[in-house]
């Protein structure tokens, strides 16, 4: 049973890259967001999830992340490519101001601008791959076990001479600078900044509650959480907009955490684990 | 007599008014079982919480291995070779058993392929291997405390500090603890154990520091100990079984 799962799971995977070929744009655009908050979750699961310290800040990661891959692709030229190895800047000062940014559009894909929307599809894609790649690697050695220990217990990992403070920074740094990472795809697929949405709690919301509907501290959670997640996000955001109700779709994400807390506390991975086990 | 693996001068700490633990002057040799009793209160998990590097002391010198242990921290002091267990138990509740044994293999082992070797030898020699791959939520308390001790053991330690591993479980249970701690002391680990069960204490060690008001009352071998008027003074009221000496 848990083979013919794997299986299945595989083969999901191995369509993924098919997806833009065979479904029109509005498919597209919404697998893309699917692996950018997949992603989003993931690099937030490394310490909000294994080391179990709960950051409503991450949008800040991405708020900086986003700005000065803009800043430094507009300004200097610097390709954002580089720029997703972003230098931290803290100050908004620097940064003109807490003021929203455009970036024009040039289509250079040396600049990470793309005509075709399929190109965001497929580096969304990668990055969520990688990310999760990167934390099924890290799991079952000493820094993903430390992480785990350090969620249920820091005083006994202390004593078991685990220097706690180091790994939850280490941790801290890994999660802030993929996240940071997204910010730059995020300005890059948008095009226009604005600070309340790139470093407001809205986004931390949303990345957090990926994470923790799918499953925090699983490797697969987030992804999933994300395939959950964002399509009804979509649909919720559309439906209330027709009918005036804009934000009303943070209600419906309130109503799914409370109920998630209520049922599933674990999320919705291990319990589908768990089906698949038996 | 070589120097001592451990030893405090004037180890002092107090909360508040209360002087838990006062001018403490402690030698240990190295090979030695030595058991601190008294009654509660009398700063027995404080001087512990003061070794392991949990507390400060408020004066005062620890030497250990010839080197000092003041200000560090208790992972510092782990790594040296001073492991701990802890009187209320402290699972990693949904690590699996033998990844709770892991993370202290791990300490000496960074490589995680070898530090599950090691957690798993551990692990079978202190009979949870039945239960290596569950959570350890679901362990009984018996098996909790001798996790405690297979986590403190796989950090591979010169001397171990056993908070009463013995308290809430019955006599076979006991027995079985008891059995193990000499195999551990066999194996060449020095061992400072704190026990309110007099008979397990009395029979593993060979020497008793009596600890009142966070001063020694008594010292010596367990028998003599065991009639020390001081010492069934400072007991008087609690239930108390002299045991018969080694």
């Amino acid at each position: 049973m848990r083979r013919v799962a794997i299986a299945a799971a595989v083969a999901l995977l191995a369509m993924l890259p098919l997806v833009p070929s065979v479904f029109g744009s509005y498919a597209v655009t919404l697998f893309t967001l699917i692996f950018f908050y997949g992603f989003l979750g993931q690099a937030w699961n490394i310490v909000g999830g294994y080391a179990g310290q709960l950051s409503a800040g991450h949008a800040a990661f991405l708020g900086i992340g986003a700005y000065t891959a803009a800043l430094l692709s507009v300004e200097r030229g610097v390709t954002p490519w580089l720029g997703m190895c972003r230098i931290i800047v803290s100050n908004t000062e620097a940064l003109g101001g807490a003021v929203g940014y455009y970036i024009t559009f040039t289509g250079d894909p040396r600049q990470f601008q793309f005509q075709d929307a399929r190109a965001y599809y497929y580096v969304a894609l990668v990055m969520m791959l990688a990310v999760t790649g990167i934390v099924a690697w890290l799991e079952r050695r000493r820094f993903g076990v430390y992480l785990s220990a350090i969620r249920e217990d820091e005083s006994a990992c202390e004593a078991l001479g685990v220097n706690t403070f180091r790994y939850k920074m280490l941790a801290m740094m890994l999660s802030s600078f993929l996240t940071g990472i997204g910010g730059a795809f995020y300005a890059f697929y948008l095009f226009s900044l604005q600070p309340a949405s790139v470093f407001g709690i809205p986004l931390s919301v949303e990345i957090i509650i990926r994470a923790i509907v799918g499953g925090a501290g699983t490797v697969l959670g987030p992804i999933l959480g994300s395939f959950i997640l964002s399509p009804l996000a979509e649909l919720a955001r559309y439906y209330f907009a027709q009918g005036g109700w804009h934000g009303a779709h943070l209600v419906v994400y309130g109503l799914l955490l409370i109920a998630v807390v209520l049922f599933l506390p674990e999320g919705a991975y291990p319990r589908l684990a768990r089906l698949f086990r038996r | 007599m070589s120097a001592p693996l451990l030893e405090t001068r004037g180890l002092s700490k107090h909360f508040g008014g209360v002087h838990a633990v006062a001018g403490l002057d402690l030698a240990m040799a190295e090979g030695e079982v030595l058991g601190l009793i008294g009654p509660n209160g009398a700063g027995k998990t404080t001087v512990f919480n003061l070794l392991s590097g949990f507390l400060r002391p408020d004066a005062g010198a620890i030497r250990f291995r010839g080197g000092s242990l003041l200000g560090q921290s208790p992972h510092a002091i782990c790594r040296r070779g001073l492991a701990r267990t802890f009187q209320i138990v402290r699972p990693f509740p949904r690590l699996s058993v033998l990844d709770n044994v892991m993370v202290g293999a791990l300490a000496r082992h960074p490589a995680a392929p070898r530090a599950r070797a090691h957690a798993r030898a551990i692990v079978e020699r202190l009979g949870l291997g039945a239960k290596a791959a569950q959570p350890a939520a679901g362990l009984t308390l018996a098996e909790r405390k001798r996790l405690e001790l297979a986590r403190a053991l796989a950090t591979e330690p010169a001397l171990l500090l056993l908070d009463e591993v013995m308290a809430g479980l019955n006599a076979t249970e006991i027995a079985g603890v008891v059995a193990l701690i000499r195999e551990i002391h066999r194996g060449g680990v020095s061992i400072l154990i704190t026990e309110h069960n007099m008979r397990a204490v009395m029979a593993l060690s060979h020497r008793i520091v009596v600890l009142n008001f966070g001063e020694i009352v008594a010292e010596g071998a367990p028998a003599a100990v065991a009639n020390h008027p001081r010492v069934v003074e400072a007991y008087l009221g609690e239930e108390y079984v002299a045991a018969p000496s080694r």
